[in-house]
């Protein structure tokens, strides 16, 4: 029983690592260290683990190790930045796999009811989470269309498709012999995981990336039941409480309730008509860059269109400009700009920026009416001014950036289209506001070459 | 040792300590936090190295084999990828 009792304090040790880690990304500053604390407890684990009486061929587990380890390894290194969610989605898809595939092999003829529920949850969670990730990045990485997919009936069909789960789940713990209900319980549960992520648009991936990333966290912890192991319950729940965190920041980023998000492609958004006065000034390179010339404190405003655009670097040229101009330079990141939690951030962190310079929407909010200049590249919804003065509008409340209390808007834009939402933005009409339209990427670079 | 009152405990335990520790996080670092807590869920390789390693080839022992595949996946490049990340991150150097 000595190796038993080792594992089991590997298993300690490991939590402890885990958690500490955890701590530590908690600050730019001891991030990085902290990955790598947590890292060192994902090692102490796995090694505690292969200290297992019944392990008696290790051939296959290496086999596996170097062939998984490989692919992420190749895919770590790989990925461009602009695709981070969509290479976190397919990662949580594959958390939920291992989990799915852990519960199924854990059934044994003697499994106790307690054991056979644990199961079924780790199936359901793991399936779920599969074939849910699977379509977010289908619709991330725009191999599917990005938009809601409705048809007329959904709702019936997910209805039966939840009772034929309960009925296959609760069948299969009265019969744990027949794999009949166990073949259906896990069919379901990944038609489940489809329905689920088809009906919601592509301006919501981020709670549904977050939700996922949560769900591939309790999907390792109903297979922590299922196999008594306490590593998987502490490490599963630490990764499911992290997506219900983040899950509930986005949503209160869009004044939108999780089932709004999970449920509204269901129902028919009423869009009424916003009646927009004033007109659309649009503005030039040349005179663009009078008006930053002249400026000593400039906001920048980043959405996913920076991202498409690949206008990051370029957005680090012209802030390195306009500080040697003696310019104040800070970025606005609203929490749902990009596709999923913190994307601008990691895009301007590759791009040289400093973190520092980053502001939450809460901090560059109070500065606005200080800002000569707010440049908006690409974002829409977020700077939307619609949500605090328009009441009918779809996102009334929803928190924006006030971009307007600047003294000047420059909105970078390739053409007049509404954004993801489909909203009519009422900033583009406003006195202060000049749209500079065109590619981002091609904007910028003239202003830059305007300074230099 | 295992019975499965102590295992909820641990489960509630580490629920309220997930709250507490992710509540910290600032929005500039989600993104990372994600992709590290992507790496942590790849613990389910812990579980099925035991059930890789039987040296029976049943169905168990593939099913073992496929999740020690995809948990691995997601181990390395999880954690690989969000040191990647966090290497960006430079704070301003006057």
């Amino acid at each position: 029983m000595t190796t038993e009792l080792i594992t089991q304090l590997g298993y300690v040790v490991a939590a402890g690592l885990f958690i500490f880690g955890l701590k530590m990304l908690g600050s730019p500053a001891t991030a990085r260290r902290g990955n790598m604390i947590s890292s060192i407890g994902m090692l102490v684990a796995i090694v505690s683990a292969l200290l297992d009486q019944g392990i008696v061929d290790f051939t296959y587990i290496a086999a596996g190790m170097v062939v998984g380890g490989a692919i992420g390894a190749i895919a770590a290194r790989a990925v461009a930045m602009t695709a981070m969610p969509e290479m976190v989605a397919l990662f949580n898809g594959f958390g939920g796999a291992a989990s799915l595939l852990v519960g199924w092999a854990a059934l044994s003829p003697d499994s106790t009811t307690f054991t056979l529920v644990t199961i079924v949850l780790s199936i359901l969670i793991g399936g779920v989470t599969l074939t849910g990730s699977l379509v977010a990045y289908g619709k991330l990485s725009e191999t599917i269309g990005s938009g809601a997919i409705t048809f007329s009936g959904q709702q019936i069909v997910n209805s039966l498709v939840v009772l034929g789960i309960v009925g296959g789940a609760a069948m299969f713990c009265m019969n744990p012999t027949d794999p009949t209900w166990l073949y259906m319980v896990i069919g379901l549960s990944l038609v489940f995981g489809i329905m689920a992520v088809i009906p919601i648009g592509g301006a919501d991936m981020p709670v549904v990336i977050a939700l996922l990333n949560s769900y591939s966290g309790l999907a390792a912890c109903a297979a922590g039941f299922a196999i008594n192991n306490n590593a998987l319950i502490v490490a599963g729940s630490l990764v499911g409480a992290s997506g219900i965190i983040l899950t509930q920041i986005m949503c209160k980023a869009m004044n939108r309730s999780l089932s709004n998000v999970l449920f509204s492609g269901f129902a028919s958004v009423s869009t009424e008509e916003t009646v927009v006065e004033g007109e659309i000034k649009p503005i030039s390179v040349d005179d663009a860059y009078y008006v930053l010339e002249a400026a000593t404190n400039v906001a920048i405003i980043p959405g996913y269109g920076m991202a498409v655009a690949q206008a990051q670097h370029v957005v680090k040229e012209l802030t390195e400009l306009l500080e040697n101009n003696g310019c104040e330079v800070n970025f606005g990141i609203h929490p749902v700009a990009g596709r999923m939690p913190g994307h601008m951030n990691v895009l301007l962190a590759e791009a040289d920026v400093p973190y520092d310079q980053l502001l939450e929407m809460d901090e560059i909010n109070p500065r606005m009416e200080m800002v000569d200049v707010a440049i908006v590249i690409g974002a829409n919804d977020v700077v939307n001014p619609a949500a605090r003065e328009v009441e009918s509008s779809p996102i009334y409340g929803m928190p924006v950036i006030n971009v307007a209390d600047a003294r000047t808007v420059f909105v970078l834009k390739r053409s007049m289209a509404s954004g993801f939402a489909g909203i009519e933005n009422p900033l583009f009409y406003k006195d202060n506001t000049r749209m500079l339209f065109g590619d981002a990427k091609e904007s910028i670079g003239g202003l830059i070459r305007e300074f230099s | 040792m295992s019975g499965a009152e102590y295992l909820l405990f641990i489960l509630m335990l580490s629920i309220f300590l997930g709250f507490e520790l992710i509540n910290k996080v600032p929005a500039t670092l989600h993104t990372p936090l994600m992709s590290g807590a992507n790496a942590i869920s790849g613990i389910t390789v812990v579980g099925a190295v035991a059930l890789a390693g039987t040296g029976n080839e049943n169905v168990a022992m593939w099913l073992g084999v496929g999740a020690v595949t995809l948990a691995s996946i997601n181990v390395v490049g999880g954690y690989m990828v969000t040191d990647r990340m966090l290497g960006f991150f430079k704070k301003k150097e006057d």
